[in-house]
């Protein structure tokens, strides 16, 4: 019962720290806010028995907290300002909104209730983990043997993300260098 | 040396660094080899020596950094290890008959060299995050740097 407090008040901390992130003026503060929405959320990891997440997660989280400082500290540093009228964007949020608040109140009705997992898939990993793979982190075996092609696929998709924005910042680098070659030869 | 001395964070930090990064290298390391046995994994560990050399970046600049592991290196690294998982697949396809089989015997629990191919998967994917974060964190202090020198030239040019 005292771990459902401490993960409520987690939650709590989770969404206040989410609302500074959009409302708040200064570009530094909004990224140090969502910093402070993953340690959060790696905690509430902890606390739910899944170390292997929280390490993930922890470690994620400080990288792209420098990632991040480091492309915006050079930005201006203000968020975008607000424009005129904004009833029409505010009424279709509300209503999206809505339609999500509908949606996930059927959904979550045919999910099991909170701590009781579902153990039909489980029930196999974690009989057969030990004899089959050998591996003493039921984790790593099911995400290395037992689901390794989904692991592939995240690999993949990480490889391809990664070599599609490093091109990216690599060509706009050589024109920038191009466009120095101007303006020296200019000066 | 000379370098180090010029560039980079003051003196404070770069004695934290120095003191630091061993220890992280050895724990990123014990991370990934450990990752059958304990929590944690080729994600988590890669992205700790991804991290030991952004903080190398971060102190001391990035020459240094890239007399360590140049871009070029890091792509290469990238890459491999990415196909080092797809050969691997192939490898269990080719024994076992379905693509990533574990093929490597199971030893005993709680051994290091236990569980199969799970180490040398671990390897290969710590491989790829480590080296394709850090040269995504590479590619933004280049790019930053030719911007902070574009400002600078216009600013003359004015």
């Amino acid at each position: 019962m005292n771990e459902i407090i401490l993960l409520h008040l987690l939650l709590i901390f989770m969404i206040i720290g989410a609302f500074v992130t959009v409302e708040i003026k200064n570009m530094l503060s909004a990224v140090i806010s969502i910093g402070a929405v993953g340690f959060a959320l790696s905690m509430m990891f902890l606390f739910l028995g899944a170390p292997d997440i929280a390490i993930t997660q922890v470690i994620v989280e400080i990288l792209s907290l420098i990632l991040l400082i480091r492309a915006t500290v050079n930005v201006d540093n203000v968020a975008i300002e607000e424009k005129g009228e904004s009833v029409f964007s505010n009424r279709t949020a509300l209503i999206f909104v809505g339609i999500i608040l509908v949606f996930a109140w059927i959904a979550f009705h045919s999910l099991p209730s909170f701590g009781e997992p579902l153990m039909r898939v489980s029930n196999f990993y974690l009989k057969h983990g030990l004899t089959e793979v050998g591996a003493t982190n039921f984790v790593t075996s099911v995400i290395l043997d037992f689901r390794a092609y989904d692991t592939f696929g995240e690999a993949m998709v990480l490889f391809v993300s990664i070599s599609g924005a490093f091109a990216i910042l690599r060509r706009w680098k050589r024109e920038q260098h191009k466009d120095f070659l101007r303006i020296d030869r200019e000066h | 040396m000379k370098e180090r001395k010029q560039s980079g964070m003051t003196f404070i930090v770069k004695t934290i660094t120095n003191l630091i990064i061993g220890f992280m290298l050895v724990f990123g390391a014990y991370v990934v080899l450990y990752g059958h046995i304990t929590p944690g994994g080729g994600f988590p560990g890669g992205v700790m020596i991804a991290l030991t050399y952004i903080l190398i970046t971060l102190a001391y600049g990035r020459k240094v950094v890239e007399s360590m592991i140049s871009g070029v290196a890091g792509s290469i690294g990238d890459d491999f290890g990415a196909l080092a998982i797809i050969i691997l697949g192939f490898i269990g396809l080719w024994i076992g008959g379905t693509f990533l089989f574990n093929f490597l015997p199971k030893g005993t629990p709680f051994e290091l060299f236990s569980a199969g191919h799970i180490m040398i998967y671990n390897l290969a994917i710590m491989l790829k995050v480590g080296m394709s974060l850090y040269i995504v964190f590479l590619a933004l202090a280049i790019l930053q740097r030719v911007v902070s020198a574009k400002d600078e030239n216009q600013e003359v040019r004015k």
